[in-house]
């Protein structure tokens, strides 16, 4: 039997650089509400699982999954926190599902980085303490700006063609409710942006925004009892590589290849290119969205650069890629970032994504990173 | 070490091979820095403090009344409908005399620290705050108590504009 879980809810607050007049527990209440209410469900009775994807030091709270419950309507009820990306939640939930434990399952994640004064500490504190960390006073991004480098010349794209990504994805955002950091510039304006940790520049550089974000499971049985917009999840993995930075083929996403051969195998596709009709993909800085296009097999070793600059990835490309703006065009959002990229899918698989739509989009594959300095991400594939 | 070991296997580091840097010893002050919205709930209740009032919401469904506030009602998960003026007199729900620090001293003056229903939420609603003014000996849960203030002046807009409760004559 084909795998199939259905998302028969989403909902979502915030996409705002910053959300002064909410705390972090009501930006939650109203995600949830919205989803809850898209759904058609009572949390209260309905919902026998409920998964949240936070990390402590971005809240700033220790044991921080002791404050999930209220907001969610999960007071007395079976509630988890996994400190990892939304769509290994969304892989937690289904699991959940398919033992049996729950029917119906919700799955939250959320950005509050505006409470974060200092998350360059945090990030750099990621890094091992005795063996890495102590010796670096610098920004945490100088990974990416190695990872970069070692990409650009085993795979020799050009240099430009990272740029394209942020024109391409920021454009996009320009069309997109929820994008924040949108705008019309060109490669020459990314190219002499500020140097983050060279070859990376600032406008290669996603920023961190607001929101919260909630998704509604169901078994195929109950999904076919909750509303007629319900978005099927057919595949879906996920995978670490070594913690060791210096370890790890520093040029590929390989933990991207391993969760993409999972997912695909799972929904039983064999030329993915082929199959999706979009795709949402880590774009955190720009160079990922290339390096995570070759490990998902939508483009060729080396030649995701040459297609960006072609329009191979535009939304009126062969495949659009990160047609909502993705995290460069819209914003990162630390945990909930895979849940972005869920939420801009079911929209376009719904046919409501508005400017943005895809025409008769029906499948996509969402993938996510968690960020410097890990290398884990996870992949789903979706359909209608 | 318990009683029964005085000395463990291997080399023991001393404190001054420490120092002198005979050991690798990393040291690494870790400074996150948070700047935490309070949301609309907890701003309303912290201004109100200042003002020398409590204030809960109140769910129109359950009907219950909630201290510390909340936009939203967690039993029947719907907004919370309005705002409701409680008095700062209350009942000592459950107490505990604290004769430890934080960094693990005994201390001279024990923290009496307790959990206090307010007078007009609903019952089990109520305030974790400090006692003061009485005998530690002398606490007794059900034992009635009052806010003691701050000065109009000196309060922040912070809970501690509440200094302590203490017991009111029965």
């Amino acid at each position: 039997m084909p795998f199939q879980i259905g998302i028969v809810g989403v909902g979502y607050a915030g996409f705002d650089s910053m959300t002064p007049g909410l705390s972090t527990r009501e930006l939650m209440f109203e995600a949830a509400t919205r989803a809850y209410e898209d759904a058609g469900i009572d949390p209260r009775k309905d919902v026998q699982s409920f998964v949240c994807c936070t990390e402590d030091f971005w809240e700033g709270i220790s044991i921080t999954d002791e404050y999930m419950p209220d907001q969610l309507g999960a007071v007395l009820r079976p509630l988890c926190t996994i400190s990892s990306d939304g769509i290994i939640g969304l892989a937690t939930a289904c699991m959940h599902i398919m033992s049996g434990i729950a029917d119906v399952a919700v799955v939250e994640s959320h950005s509050k980085i505006s409470d974060v004064v200092n998350p360059d500490e945090i990030a750099s504190f990621a890094y091992d303490p005795v063996y890495t960390h102590h010796h670096f006073d610098a920004d945490p991004r100088f990974l990416a700006g190695m990872e970069m480098a070692r990409y650009l010349k085993e795979t020799g794209t050009k240099r430009e063609y990272c740029a394209q990504v942020a024109v391409k994805n920021k454009k996009n955002a320009l069309s997109n409710p929820r994008g924040v950091h949108g705008a019309n510039i060109d490669k020459g304006i990314v190219m002499n942006s500020q140097v983050a940790a060279s070859p990376l520049t600032e406008l290669e550089s996603s920023k961190g925004i607001d929101a919260s974000i909630v998704f509604v499971l169901a078994s195929a049985q109950k999904a076919r009892k909750l509303g007629d917009h319900t978005v099927w999840i057919k595949g879906i993995g996920w995978s670490s590589d070594t913690p060791v930075v210096e370890d790890r083929d520093l040029a590929r996403a390989e933990y991207v290849e391993q969760a993409a051969g999972r997912a695909y195998k799972m929904a039983n596709i064999r030329s993915p290119a082929s199959y999706l009709d979009l795709a949402e993909v880590d774009d955190t800085y720009s160079y990922k969205e290339l390096q995570s296009l070759e490990a998902l097999k939508l483009a060729t070793k080396g030649k995701a650069g040459k297609m960006v600059d072609a329009g191979a990835f535009d939304i009126d490309g062969r495949l659009p890629v990160n047609a909502s703006g993705g995290s460069l065009g819209v914003g990162h959002l630390l945990e909930a970032t895979g849940l972005h990229r869920t939420l801009e899918a079911v929209m376009q698989l719904r046919g409501q994504a508005g400017r943005l739509q895809v025409p008769s989009a029906k499948r996509a594959l969402v993938q996510s990173w968690r960020g410097i300095p890990t290398a884990t991400g996870a992949v789903a594939v979706l359909g209608n | 070490m318990s009683q029964k070991i005085t000395s463990y296997p291997g080399h023991e580091i001393t404190s001054d091979e420490l120092k002198e840097g005979k050991y690798l010893d990393i040291q690494y002050k870790f400074v996150p820095r948070y700047s935490w919205a309070a949301g609309v709930a907890i701003s309303r209740f912290l201004d109100e403090l200042k003002e020398g009032r409590i204030v809960a919401r109140k769910c129109s469904q359950c009907e219950r009344i909630l201290v510390p506030p909340r936009m939203y009602c967690e039993q029947c998960y719907r907004p919370t409908d309005a705002w409701v003026q409680v008095r700062d007199t209350g009942t000592v729900n459950t107490f505990s005399i604290s004769h430890v620090g934080t960094d693990a001293r005994r201390l001279k003056t024990p923290i009496l620290v307790a959990v206090v229903d307010i007078d007009g939420a609903s019952p089990g609603m109520g305030i974790l705050h400090n006692l003061g003014e009485v005998e530690p000996a002398s606490i007794r849960i059900g034992m009635k108590v009052q806010a003691v203030w701050k000065q109009p002046s000196e309060r922040q807009g912070a809970i501690t504009d509440i200094r302590y409760f203490r017991p009111i004559e029965a």
